[in-house]
């Protein structure tokens, strides 16, 4: 299979970066060092290059009513310029993807009503699912991959804002400025019609922005930051105990709900959505494993796939995400584990490379933003 | 890029130099492999006095992306190990042939050094 690029592929490749298969796409893992780029998002600002994730715009008549019934949260109580996080799940409240949800704003010059972001290498299966619900449920919508017209940048950091305001016009500022959490603006960045909004997956504050894919080096040019890869995208979304799509749940290799991911407040059952009998039924049955933070007391790294075991060795469950720690400077990670492992402070061991390691559950996020 | 490579030094295949110093053979890993593992944040070693193999295993070396076995370069008795990289594994990262060295051996066979690729070989693998 041809990999994706996306179009500052070239830019990043004169920039030093190193690359990675992920999702279908290649893309820019590391341009100085995690560490370094790690400490730059939590210090000051860094610059990421997500154009892997997916865009998929809806419109017309039923367009409303389509996001509602494809996705867990309540479409219906956006309006424009809003945004929300949402989980996409299959009749059994399965988790086969995550997303965030944008009413698009006054002024954007995204030709549509919703746009959504389904994670990289989903973008043509989402929209393969929200074409044939459609046309099964006989909906008036129009559903169009715009996924290879559009770059999108992640700017994050306390001096994300900062440097936004020095990217756009004089009277666009106080738009930054007010531009509250997962709330989205239709703003020319260095001259380029772009959507901001301020959302991310770092845990600090910043904005990302959707821009024309053929626009998108005099956008990525304004800022003055530290350029960050895919590596300290996923060191500092791990403190933060954010789920990766593929890896955290895995509609096939690792099936999950919401309430066992840890994110029931994506779910409203008051709306009408695939999967919401079997996730009414999950809530009220309770879970048996659930999402939880550990770190390792012992010396080690714990990575995805490696072994839980409890004082008996025997095992109670797997790693899905794992990593040491920049800024707590600790090996931490992610694992299903029984419910009654839940509360913080309860001894397990994870098998790193054979040993035996002590672990000790932990509250999530591991960092306190 | 390209990287250090000391001529000083004798290197495997699989990124690890020894050096012939006062008596003892040092050995490492190569700015090379430093550089493809990113940030080292924690050396497995062993202890004084163990044996080790050329070819084998002797440690882990892990980084925040990625995990590796470090491998003998040569056979012989481990009469030292670098303390500082318990505290300080960046060392690997900052001074790979230096501060970043990992052990002292007595080397069974001096002529396994000279089995070792050459700076130059060791040039044209990572080129």
């Amino acid at each position: 299979m041809t990999e994706r690029t996306p179009p500052l592929h070239g830019v990043h490749e004169a920039r030093g970066a190193t690359f990675t298969e992920f999702g279908g796409w290649d893309m820019p893992v590391e341009f100085d060092s995690i560490r370094t780029e790690h400490e730059a998002v939590r210090e000051d600002a860094g610059i990421f290059d997500v154009s892997h994730m997916g865009e998929i715009e809806v419109s017309g008549p039923d367009a409303e009513r389509l996001m509602q019934r494809l996705t867990t949260n309540d479409v219906g109580a956006l309006s424009p310029g809003q945004a929300q996080y949402a989980m996409i799940t299959d009749e059994d409240g399965i988790i086969l993807d995550d997303t965030v949800v944008y009413q698009l704003p006054d002024g954007s010059t995204h030709d549509a009503e919703y746009l959504f972001v389904p994670n990289a290498g989903h973008d043509e299966q989402m929209y393969d699912r929200w074409v044939s619900h459609r046309d099964e449920w006989g909906l008036d919508a129009t559903v169009e991959n715009v996924t290879d017209e559009y770059a999108m940048f992640a700017v994050q950091g306390p001096e994300a804002e900062a440097l936004l305001l020095d990217a756009v016009a004089d009277d666009k500022r106080t738009t930054v400025c007010d531009c509250s959490r997962f709330q989205a603006e239709a703003v020319s960045v260095a001259g380029v019609d772009s959507l901001i909004a301020r959302t991310g997956y770092t845990g600090e504050d910043g904005f990302e922005l959707v821009v024309p894919w053929d626009e998108a080096e005099a956008v990525w040019e304004a800022f003055d930051c530290q350029p960050c890869g895919l590596g300290a995208r996923d060191t500092l979304r791990i403190e933060m105990g954010f789920l990766l799509s593929g890896q955290d749940f895995h509609s096939e290799d690792n099936p999950r709900n919401p309430y066992e991911a840890g994110v029931a407040f994506t779910v409203k059952l008051d709306t009408e959505f695939v999967g919401r009998d079997a996730l009414e039924r999950a809530d009220a049955e309770g879970v048996e494993q659930k999402l939880c933070g550990f770190r390792l007391v012992d010396r080690g790294v714990p990575r995805h796939g490696y072994e839980v075991t409890d004082i008996d060795g025997d095992r109670i469950g797997e790693v899905t995400s794992g990593t040491m720690s920049p800024t707590l400077d600790m090996p931490i990670g992610l694992a299903y584990l029984p419910v009654e492992y839940r509360s913080p402070g309860v001894n397990v061991y994870v098998t790193v490379r054979g040993e035996s390691k002590k672990a000790q559950t932990q509250a999530l996020p591991f960092l306190d933003r | 890029m390209s990287f250090e490579v000391p001529e000083d030094c004798r290197y495997l295949d699989s990124h690890e130099w020894a050096r012939s110093e006062d008596g003892t053979v040092r050995v490492g890993i190569s700015d090379f492999a430093q550089d493809e593992l990113g940030d080292v944040v924690f050396v497995e070693l062993p202890s004084e006095g163990e044996e080790i193999t050329k070819g084998d295993d002797f440690g882990v070396v892990e980084s925040i992306k990625a995990v590796s076995d470090l491998y003998a370069p040569i056979s012989g008795t481990v009469t030292a190990i670098n303390d500082d990289l318990v505290d300080a594994p960046e060392l690997v990262n900052d001074d790979p042939y230096g501060d970043g060295w990992m052990l002292e051996v007595d080397i069974d066979d001096e002529s396994e050094l000279d089995a070792l690729l050459s700076p130059e070989e060791y040039g044209d693998q990572i080129a």
